[in-house]
């Protein structure tokens, strides 16, 4: 199986081309998506393979865009739709929350919602307001919805085919500041990493690092001059508790890194979960590396905002120290 | 039973300034020459900075910029015809609306490099903060507007926005509410044709966006976006009526975006050449001056002074950010609450101030 280079936006292109060659129920909706190939160029060149039909130009409309996505999901289409921003996808929360999550529960099984909303998401592209947000936590807090975040583009595509093959709602995090950073070898043939399911990027003894998106990348870098696990979660909700807590037990350290605020951001539902199962097992406490529980501040302060390298090592180091 | 006609509507259009700087006489609003000629100074001081910023863009000197060239006349003629008594409420392309109002410059150039400090908006001016997610904002115009009401405060609302947000359910709401509660409330549309790649023609099948005020039983108006006396007079028109207690009013604006989407966008990848070309030539600062120059409001030299004005005026206010300086990082641990919580202080305390 031949293997190409490629950013993650090409990934998840790739992604999209490949699932929709092999369903032809799979379509694309939303904002620019069409002709213009997706503001981030995600869906470049879709319009011309698939037609108009397989690849709509929808009005400005999210909440519309998703409920009409819930529509076609249950009766016979596998939509993916596309929201510009995270910051956008907030209007389309009450569609999540409402009624893409519960059809299946709602009429006890007799529909189903198997579709795929993408969005940008994070910061660190010096963006205007609501361009940067990291609310997956609000997401994971829905039961019945699935949250997946790619941190590269081969778990992009990976996990992008999973999303679109799974048989329920699925909201995939695309963490903007990555889209171009990073290039490497990715199957051209379509394959699937299974949602649920963490994966070891480091293996070591000392502690655990736990991160995603956009954050794993920094954290990789601030692991490299230490002898620790680091896991990559991959899917917020449901999440490999078994992974973290394997790991955990084996190094009795905990240190989840995430991007958003602190206050009842992912990393808390991790620690709580260590806690509850592993806390025997601990030789430090377990810490979160996190936004801060503000308003996330305009580029020329956001440098100050996201954690960075420096705070992933100063945490590292005090678990370390016990 | 038989079936009968169980209501008529019609939309009317304005137009009073036409390309080649004619005007119908009949039809002009009552503006002296200095009135036209201060209107004529803001469109050319909205456009220099419009230039300038996307000029300092493409050096990295500011963030992602949305362009109002074309767009100066519905901008501008609104907001002279508003001014400080009515409270407004902008998106992200109404540069030359916060211009026309007094908005300082050199927080606009802190806005657009991404310091928040340039959106506190100085006191006595009646403008509400940018808002950034699409028509989000039009329910807070009629919010506004009730409160004065109940205030007894005789200052109406005038909500911005473009062709793509009259498809958000947030506008379809606030325009229900407004008419439902008969609120003194001017909603602007600038149908600039284009909602970034999508068409006006596939935003809504409707013929004219102006109709949908119908449906929340309202007058809509089409003018044409780039007649400064046609736009003026809409808005007016609508503001004397709010204010008489009489209910809102929906205008759009028919007019275009020249530039691209936002310095992030290539307009080039799903829309002609031509059909650009055709709009510059409909050009609302080059119409103003051409009918200035009929009506011999334009002495000689008189264009070229005010281009050197609004340069120096630009010059003043980036020299004014430029030393401003920076914003302190511990900024951002102020106005999440007025008073900051308990946990906010810790980490403020523990905020190294380092990147
Ligand atoms: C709710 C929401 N969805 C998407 C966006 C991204 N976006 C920014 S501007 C824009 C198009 C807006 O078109 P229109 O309303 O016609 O205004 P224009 O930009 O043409 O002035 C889109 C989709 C946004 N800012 N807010
Ligand atoms: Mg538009």
């Amino acid at each position: 199986m031949a293997n190409k280079t490629v950013n993650m936006v090409e990934a998840l292109n790739m992604a999209l081309a490949g699932e929709m060659e092999r369903d032809s129920n799979v379509v694309i909706l939303g904002e620019d998506v069409g002709v213009d190939g997706g503001v981030f160029r995600v869906t470049a060149g879709l319009y011309g393979k698939f037609g108009p039909e397989r690849v709509m130009d929808t009005p400005l409309a999210e909440s519309g865009i998703v409920g009409m996505a819930i529509g076609m999901a249950a009766f016979g289409l596998v939509p993916v739709a596309e929201i510009q921003f995270m910051g956008f996808l907030y209007p389309a929360f009450d569609q999540l929350i409402s009624n893409a999550s519960r059809i299946r529960a709602r009429s006890r099984g007799r529909y189903g919602c198997p579709m795929v909303v993408r969005t940008p998401y994070g910061g660190g592209i010096k963006a205007i307001e609501l361009h940067s947000e990291s609310a997956e936590a609000a997401f994971c807090h829905i039961p019945g919805l699935k949250v997946v975040v790619p941190s590269s583009p081969y778990t992009a595509k990976g996990l992008l085919a999973a999303a679109v093959r799974d048989p329920d709602p699925v909201l995939f995090l695309e963490p903007t500041r990555l889209y171009r950073l990073i290039k490497e070898e990715v199957p051209e043939e379509p394959f699937t990493i299974p949602l649920g399911k963490a994966r070891l990027v480091k293996e070591g003894r000392n502690a655990t690092l736990i991160s995603w998106g956009s954050m794993l990348q920094k954290t990789i870098k601030a692991a490299e001059a230490y002898d620790v696990d680091v896991i990559d979660l991959m899917t917020l909700s449901p999440y490999d508790e078994d992974a973290v807590l394997a790991s955990v037990k084996k190094t009795g350290r905990a240190v989840i890194i995430q991007e958003a605020p602190r206050n009842c951001g992912f990393a808390s539902e991790v620690a709580a979960g260590i806690a509850e199962k592993a806390i025997l097992s601990l030789k430090a406490p377990v810490i979160r590396v996190a936004g801060y529980d503000v308003v996330l501040p305009f580029p020329k302060l956001e440098d100050f905002y996201i954690p960075n390298q420096r705070r992933i090592t100063d945490a590292i180091e005090e678990v370390l120290k016990y | 039973m038989p079936e009968y006609n169980a209501g008529t509507f019609e939309v009317k259009r304005l137009d009073i300034l036409d390309s080649h700087g004619n005007s119908d006489r009949a039809l002009m609003p009552s503006l002296g020459e200095p009135e036209i000629k201060e209107i004529y100074r803001r469109l050319v001081l909205a456009r220099a900075f419009d230039q300038r910023v996307l000029a300092l863009q493409r050096e990295g000197r500011m963030g992602t910029y949305a362009s109002i060239l074309g767009q100066e006349a519905s901008q501008v003629a609104s907001a002279y015809a508003a001014g400080n008594g009515a409270r407004v409420f902008p998106s992200y392309r109404e540069t030359g609306t916060l211009i026309a109002l007094g908005y300082p410059l050199y927080m606009l150039f802190q806005y657009w490099s991404g310091d928040e400090r340039g959106m506190k908006v100085p006191e006595g001016m009646n403008v509400f903060p940018i808002c950034i997610s699409v028509s989000s904002h039009v329910p807070h115009a009629v919010g506004a507007a009730m409160a004065a009401r109940i205030k007894k405060e005789p200052v109406p609302s005038v909500a911005y926005f473009g062709d793509g947000a009259t498809s958000k359910g947030d506008f379809h709401e606030g325009a229900n509410m407004a008419g439902a509660f008969n609120l003194p409330v001017v909603l602007i549309c600038q149908n600039n044709q284009w909602a970034i790649s999508l068409p006006r023609s596939r935003q809504s099948a409707a013929a004219t966006l102006a109709q949908k005020a119908i449906a929340y039983g309202f007058d809509g108006i089409q003018v044409d976006g780039n007649d400064v006396f046609a736009v003026y007079t809409a808005v007016k028109r609508a503001l004397d009526k709010a204010r008489n207690g009489k209910g809102p009013t929906l205008i759009e604006c028919f007019t275009y975006r020249l530039s691209d989407h936002t310095t992030a966008d290539n307009a080039s990848r799903y829309r002609s050449a031509d059909e650009v070309e055709r709009w510059k030539k409909l050009d609302p600062l080059a119409r103003l001056g051409k009918f200035m120059e009929k009506e011999n409001m334009m002495p000689s030299g008189y264009a070229e002074e005010a281009a050197r004005q609004a340069t120096a005026e630009v010059d003043e206010g980036f020299k004014k950010y430029e030393e401003a300086g920076p914003p302190s990082p511990e900024d951002m641990f102020r106005n999440t609450f007025k008073t900051p919580a308990a946990g906010q202080m810790k980490q403020l305390g523990s905020f190294s101030g380092g990147k």
